[in-house]
């Protein structure tokens, strides 16, 4: 269980675009007649997308519109799932792994390089950034691991990690996936002796 | 050593396209129409025969689950459920599956559904696999494009619809039940069986869930011939498994062996061995974080397949191998197993969402040395008080690894607790 409560900033409105509206509409039809509700987590998601990495009050409320919802019903699922922030996040949102696959592979050095260049976890920083440490990502063969935003970056390190946040802070582009050049979850390639 | 021959992942790793093009030329579509054409009977009787046994966790046998399935129409629809909601630390198959042979799931599904007198499933996927999703969302597309779902799927005369139902990161909702309410759009909170699912489950309607690899090695058992299948593997274990090895391994990888394959082997040849060899090694938790942990004397000889680690107290699990040298601080690698549990406890039960606060605590207490000796059985009797109390099985999953620590470790625990006190009372 954790405690989750709406930020005490909230923004004055919130609106979804037509297109995700169009979404929206096209998952409902996913379910059978009568059965909307069934689209709140796909569609909070989309409000979240659209409050920029958040839920306000307001985007809540939108849904809870939409499907017909009560509102504290929807309220209920953006607490539970976490997934869900009821506060703002950075543009780029790292998400570090740090449950034991990932921490016997090292994640506290993934977490110490956040804190080094990023700053306290959970707040965001004055280059958008904001970090918080999440429960198994479930790339355990490539720990240590961190979402950033929708994207896996793998098989991290304390100084691959460093050069991530570097990059991402001189707008750099950087690689998704694994850090050291693997395809997935292959074994990497064992280097062989120079003798 | 399971040969080449006989992978049914042969693009686990993603080297050749996901496509459905590529994927016929693996030979995934090639002849669903004459699989359903068995029939409910003859798809059920095969896989009865080839041992499957579900790949999520618990072990049930597949063709017994789908048998539960009410036999003639009900006048509401019939549901399959694709559990991909994988989040079991230390699990990352479905992951593998859902990226990289998607075709694989979505031709299992089709069969599936026909097998049970399905008309529509959902996948359910977890919500952090974002770019998975999106891969299954194109194969998806391409299937139906190409005729083989929807109406008339794969030209068997049966109308079979998927849709694929994202969540948005919550452990519990791998739980059936927990599912299901997902799915619904509620909270996933476990329900109280019975009603079984199979009677009633998604929008009470008759419902099977099943994991993502129980599903997708379907098509390949019914294609090369359910004696085949049970020739891998050992009596009552048959088949392939995908394994994760992950922790302190030269080589972490997943990778697609024998059931029975032995603990040691698969770690040595395929992962590479342990970080330092294999007398560095300390413990194994051999089927994902749930399951208790073996101690190097067990690991050295165990087979990895459902009875054999049950009979030294564990359990194959999801066969996610996590393994922990001499480095590892035990009590603090199964503190943060902890701490995992009480993030994830839905809340519902109150031995499960006191009980695994209080286990977290006293686990960090006891990996920072500030217990007494004699703690170590309040907290024994802490699991036991949490074990099978609850709703679902997440409370006996949080119990579970603290009773392995102790079961075979609490020399191990006391020598930190005693440690620790004297160099206080040295201190002051």
């Amino acid at each position: 269980m954790t405690i989750k409560r709406l930020d005490i900033n909230q923004p004055n409105s919130f609106s979804f675009s037509n297109g995700d509206l169009k979404v929206i509409n096209k998952i409902i039809q996913n379910y059978p007649e009568g059965r909307k509700q069934s689209a709140v987590v796909p569609s909070l998601y989309i409000a979240q997308k659209r409050a920029g990495g958040w839920l306000p009050e307001k985007a809540i409320l939108k849904v809870s519109e939409i499907l017909e919802m009560p509102k504290i019903r929807v309220l209920e699922i953006a607490s539970f799932y976490s997934m869900f922030n009821l506060k703002p996040t950075g543009d780029y949102f790292i998400q570090v792994c740090g449950t034991t696959p990932c921490w016997l592979r090292g994640s506290d050095h993934i977490k110490k390089a956040c804190s080094e260049l990023i700053g306290d976890e959970g707040e965001v920083s004055g280059n958008r950034i904001s970090w918080l440490e999440v429960e198994c990502l479930g790339a355990c063969v490539n720990a240590p691991a961190v979402q950033i935003n929708e994207d896996y970056y793998e098989d991290l390190n304390y100084e691959n990690m460093i050069n991530l946040i570097n990059n991402i802070k001189d707008k750099k582009t950087i690689k998704i996936g694994s850090q050291i050049g693997r395809r997935s979850s292959e074994p990497k390639k064992v280097e062989k002796d120079n003798a | 050593m399971l040969k080449d021959k006989d992978r049914i992942f042969t693009n686990l790793y993603g080297f050749e396209p996901c496509s459905l093009k590529s994927a016929k030329a693996r030979g995934d579509w090639s002849n669903t129409k004459d699989i359903i054409l068995k029939g409910r009977d003859g798809i059920i009787s095969e896989l009865t025969e080839s041992g499957l046994r579900g790949r999520g966790g618990a072990g049930f046998p597949t063709a017994t689950k789908w048998s539960f399935m009410p036999k003639e129409p009900t006048g509401k629809t019939h549901y399959l459920v694709v559990n991909a909601d994988e989040s079991e630390p230390g699990t990352c198959k479905d992951r593998d599956i859902i990226r990289h042979e998607p075709h694989k799931l979505l031709e299992g599904s089709i069969i599936a559904c026909a097998a049970m007198g399905a008309q529509v499933c959902y996948i359910y996927i977890r919500g952090e696999f974002y770019n998975e999703r999106l891969i299954l969302e194109s194969a998806l597309s391409e299937a139906y494009d190409d005729g083989l779902i929807g109406k008339n799927a794969c030209d068997s005369g049966l109308d079979i619809e998927i849709f694929i139902h994202h969540g948005a990161g919550a452990y519990i909702c791998g739980e059936e039940t927990a599912l299901l309410e997902s799915l619904e759009g509620k909270k996933g909170m476990p329900r109280l069986k019975p009603p079984f699912p199979a009677t009633s489950g998604l929008y009470g309607c008759p419902t099977t869930v099943n994991n993502v690899e129980s599903i997708a090695v379907v098509p390949t058992i019914l294609r090369r011939g359910p004696g085949w299948f049970s020739s891998l593997g050992r009596k009552r274990n048959e088949g392939t498994k995908v394994f994760c090895i992950s922790g302190h391994v030269n080589n972490p990888c997943n990778v697609e062996e024998e059931m029975g394959v032995s603990l040691k082997d698969l770690i040595e040849k395929h992962a590479g061995g342990v970080r330092g060899g294999w007398d560095n090694l300390l413990a194994i938790i051999p089927g994902g974080s749930s399951v208790p942990m073996l101690p190097k004397e067990i690991c050295d000889n165990v087979l990895m397949d459902f009875d054999s680690l049950k009979s030294v107290n564990s359990g194959l699990g999801t066969a996610a191998v996590i393994v922990m040298d001499k480095s590892t601080d035990l009590i603090k690698a199964i503190s943060r197993i902890s701490y995992f549990y009480k993030h994830e406890s839905c809340g519902q039960c109150t031995p499960c969402r006191e009980g695994t606060s209080w286990l977290w605590e006293m686990m960090e207490k006891m990996a920072n040395g500030q217990a007494r000796v004699d703690e170590i059985d309040t907290l024994l009797d802490l699991t036991k008080r949490i074990e099978g109390h609850c709703i679902c099985a997440l409370g006996d999953a949080a119990a579970w690894p603290v009773q392995g620590l102790i079961r075979h470790f609490r020399g191990y625990m006391e020598d930190r607790l005693i440690k620790t006190r004297k160099k206080i009372m040295v201190e002051n």
